[in-house]
């Protein structure tokens, strides 16, 4: 069966800074991967490759078998148009840590604007489906507020519906509870919790590891733009092969 | 001190003073839309990723914000016939006070494109919309919430310039103050009732911005 998610040999450069060095790594249909590791190791800037907030300078992105991005004309890598890397960008739902709400716009309109904009929906149903979600993340009460108005952890189960809302191939989880004070975390890990157990494909970066150990079919874990080890989650935690991921899991706490 | 106060002379005017300040008030509404307008378009210029472009709105910026308001009046209604361009009087004012406005509102939004967080662009990205519509939906719309405080203010400044319209013979409430003032000689009542006359105009213009504003600004997050 074609992976969801297909990374080959990725490489990504920041200047002179080679941040991604060789990335390999498949997601399946309805497998949850976390990708696990040090600031810096690289884990964002991999993440944001999958959905083109990041370029990348060498290597493929396949989405749902679909090479993302880049094409080749007469032998020379170029960017695809805007068009075109826009319609990719909604095959995957993207959740920040900064949750990122449109500050303008009240809870429902937030998750609304890409279903008539992007998808081209009706308004009524495309605030039939809003709701759906929004009560799918327990927010439907809220569906009137402005995001100022909202905790953070109600921002960011908004930004949940927002993303899950486009009916995306594979959700990102850009470290979704980093920003969050503690008492908000667990409400918003419950909700990304039970979209895992639906099915959902899903990509995270996170610094939960018990978390990621609970949820996770797969972790990846990185170090200095390569993956350093990757396996099931009860390998990688209670068997750490490499001695970097052993002295990793052991600053980390649980 | 004992002058005599006399407003009579001053109040058988008064329907050319408030055809004055209601002249004034147009003059101000029509160059700060047309200044607005340009003033955008500047503003995204001086973003622009082509850097021609964005010298080009720099250039502009600056010419026009050092020159005072009066040059550029009596250089476009005195200097522009001598080209060959000759409008009238009330044109020439508007092209005048809506370049310099342009110049002071591309300022102030450009200050309101800066204050739109990447992270709400990326996020726009990452639900498929295009960069057109990122700007439509998401960029202007912040943006002009952001700049209302800085636009209220150059409302106001931009309203009273209108005063120097009286120089080209505009017939606005200076221009008409000081005909009165000519054919009356009450000096201090007729500029104590132009003065007043702004007074309650500009403080009214900003009672509507401020409920706008209170309306509009976004609250941080």
């Amino acid at each position: 069966m074609t992976p969801i998610v297909e990374v080959r040999a990725l490489h990504k450069r920041f200047g002179e800074l080679e941040v991604l060095k060789g990335i390999d790594f498949t997601v399946a249909e309805g497998e949850v991967v976390s990708v696990i590791g040090a600031s810096g190791s690289g884990k964002t800037t991999l993440l944001r490759c999958l959905n083109l907030l990041e370029e990348f300078h060498q290597g493929e992105v396949l989405i749902g078998g679909e090479a993302i991005g880049y094409h080749t004309r007469r032998g020379q890598r170029a960017r695809m148009g805007e068009q075109e890397i826009a319609r990719q960008r909604a095959m995957t739902g993207m959740v920040f840590q900064s949750f990122n709400l449109f500050p303008h716009m009240s809870a429902l309109d937030n998750v609304t604007l890409g279903l008539t904009k992007v998808r081209g929906m009706p308004r009524n149903q495309a605030i039939e489906l809003g709701d759906h979600w929004l009560e799918r993340v327990g927010m439907l009460e809220r569906r009137d507020y402005r995001p100022s108005q909202l905790s953070g952890g109600q921002q960011q189960r908004v930004a949940i519906a927002r993303a899950i809302a486009m009916n995306p191939k594979v959700m990102l989880f850009d470290e979704a509870t980093s920003a969050l004070d503690p008492e908000r975390v667990g409400e918003v890990l419950e909700t990304i919790r039970s979209l895992a157990q639906e099915g959902m494909t899903m990509v995270l970066v996170t610094h939960e590891m018990r978390f990621a150990r609970d949820v996770s079919d797969k972790v990846v874990f990185m170090e200095d733009g390569r993956i350093a080890e990757q396996g099931p989650p009860e390998r990688l935690f209670m068997h750490p092969e490499s001695p970097r991921l052993q002295a990793f899991l052991k600053t980390s706490s649980f | 001190m004992n002058y005599h106060f006399n407003f009579a002379p001053i109040f058988e005017q008064w329907p050319l003073l408030l055809s004055g300040i209601g002249l004034g008030l147009l003059l101000a509404l029509v160059s700060i839309a047309i200044g607005s307008a340009l003033g955008l378009v500047v503003a995204f210029a001086s973003r622009a990723p082509n850097r021609w472009l964005r010298s080009l709105a720099f250039t502009w910026i600056s010419i026009l914000r050092n020159l005072p308001i009066l040059v550029i009046v009596l250089f476009l209604f005195f200097g522009m016939p001598q080209l060959g361009l000759s409008l009238d009087k009330i044109t020439s004012f508007i092209v005048a006070l809506s370049l310099y406005a342009s110049a002071y509102m591309a300022e102030v939004f450009r200050g309101g494109l800066l204050s739109v967080p990447q992270g709400l662009i990326e996020a726009g990205q990452a639900i498929g919309l295009t960069s057109f519509r990122i700007k439509r939906y998401i960029v202007l719309p912040i943006m002009f919430r952001n700049a209302l405080p800085a636009f209220g203010n150059n409302f106001i400044s931009l309203f009273k310039d209108t005063s120097l319209a009286a120089t080209i013979a505009v017939p606005e409430l200076t221009f008409y103050a000081r005909k009165i003032n000519s054919e009356t000689f009450r000096v201090i009542e007729v500029w104590l009732v132009a003065s007043l006359l702004y007074i309650v105009c500009c403080y009214a213009i900003t009672l509507v911005l401020r409920a706008m504003e209170k309306r509009l600004v976004l609250e941080k997050a």
